[in-house]
């Protein structure tokens, strides 16, 4: 099963929610479990599970190298390039490797065949390991814009029949879509504020639009009123989880403490969401 | 030679448009005649991105030797350096007043973008 936490805001507690649910599975289910940190942008999961590195995997788009012999200026594929990255000055076109999206066009409408592929990199996928915990994690290099190929990139190196839990970028742009397809559930953390529900609006109508099953996770319960509440139950969305606004979680996530290893307590709360999620998740294939 | 001056309006008395990839328009100025022609930018003020790149393009298309504006970054440099249209930077207020420079030499060739890229 693939557990994806998402939300519209930004930072309501989505890689904390991410990173302790790996770690409940792991303390209650005795499974392995794989998380996948797909914001690729800002990965952070890793600052929290800390383990044992296994490895860095490069990844890389095709973009065009081009054969100037065989090239006759024709600029079909500077026509072709719907991202500006191939400029024509009246010979073998320039390439601006940082704008292509290693579609493969240029390649496809060469009438000489000039262009062959090369490598240009955007980033790296690094695994590492903390108990039965295996943590991938997609890191986009500086100055590249290609977020959602890594977060597809990411996505094809998780492993089948393992417990998966899928940590999205914030928003509802294209890296998080890529994150949320293909997921069997989605968690939507959010936080009882106008902001809160403002974002939540936008993260709902997108999972929806996806026809993805999805419940709600309220953090930090008493900071704000009852409006993502009285959204939910007006809408019909279970809500999973109520986190209270706890002064202990604050203090163990600035340490970079999972709050269930901190605060034991906390155990029970994070295995009734997993039961919730996985009840939810077989109700509405049922229905 | 043919200068292309970046503007918001299409004439020598009209403003200089200190971007060069997403200016209003180009005028293009002969320097033998005289006469100048006005090439719109239009599509690509809302280019998502490459804006330089394709406004380069643009300009190399109609025959520019030179390009006077405020600010080139380095893909567009780079495309215009690969087709040997010389940049000039200027902070002139008008059309006119980038062409009396330039005529009385006072602007200098760039050798390199003077902002940065949009992207990286």
């Amino acid at each position: 099963m693939i557990v994806t936490i998402a939300s519209g805001k930004g930072g309501t507690g989505k890689t904390s929610l991410a990173v302790n649910l790996a770690r409940t599975l792991e303390r209650t289910r005795d499974t392995p479990v794989q998380l996948l940190d797909c914001d690729v942008e800002e990965p952070n999961a890793h600052l929290f599970l800390t383990g044992t590195p296994l490895g860095e995997e490069t990844i890389n788009i095709a973009v065009p190298d081009f054969n100037p012999d065989k090239c006759d200026a024709c600029d079909k594929c500077v026509d072709f390039c719907q991202f500006n990255a191939l400029a024509s000055v009246g010979k073998t076109p320039l390439l601006f490797p940082e704008l292509c999206h290693g579609c493969g066009g240029c390649m496809l409408v060469c009438p000489q065949d000039a262009i062959r592929e090369k490598d240009y990199r955007i980033g790296v996928v690094k695994t590492a390991r903390a108990g039965s915990i295996t943590l991938k994690s997609g890191c986009l290099d500086i100055g590249v814009s290609l977020a959602s190929t890594l977060v597809h990139a990411l996505k094809e190196r998780l492993e089948d029949g393992i417990t998966t839990i899928l940590d999205a970028p914030p928003g509802t742009a294209c890296q998080a879509v890529a994150t949320l397809r293909g997921s069997d559930f989605v968690v939507l953390v959010t936080e009882p504020t106008p902001f809160g529900l403002h974002d939540l609006t936008l993260a709902v109508d997108t999972v929806r639009a996806l026809d993805l099953r999805f419940g709600v996770v309220i953090n930090r319960v008493g900071v704000g009123d009852d409006r993502v509440q009285r959204y939910c139950a007006a809408e019909d969305i279970p809500i999973l989880l109520e986190i209270p606004d706890d002064r202990r979680v604050a203090e163990a996530y600035s340490r970079g403490e999972l709050i269930v290893d901190a605060l034991p307590d906390y155990l029970a709360h994070f295995a009734q969401l997993w039961h919730n999620i996985a009840h939810h998740a077989a109700l509405e294939v049922a229905a | 030679m043919k200068l292309v001056f970046t503007t918001t309006g299409d004439n020598l008395d009209a403003l200089l448009d200190p971007s060069f990839g997403r200016a209003r328009n180009f005028l293009l100025f002969d320097l033998e005649s005289g006469t100048s022609q006005v090439i719109s930018n239009q599509q690509n003020l809302n280019a998502a991105q490459g804006a330089g790149i394709q406004a380069a393009q643009t300009i190399v298309k109609a025959g520019a030797g030179a390009l006077v504006t405020g600010h080139c970054g380095p893909k567009a440099f780079r495309v215009l350096a690969a087709a040997g249209v010389k940049v000039y930077n200027t902070d002139a207020p008008t059309v006119a007043e980038a062409l009396a420079r330039y005529r009385a030499g006072q602007l200098t060739e760039a050798a390199a973008a003077n902002v940065e890229s949009h992207w990286a």
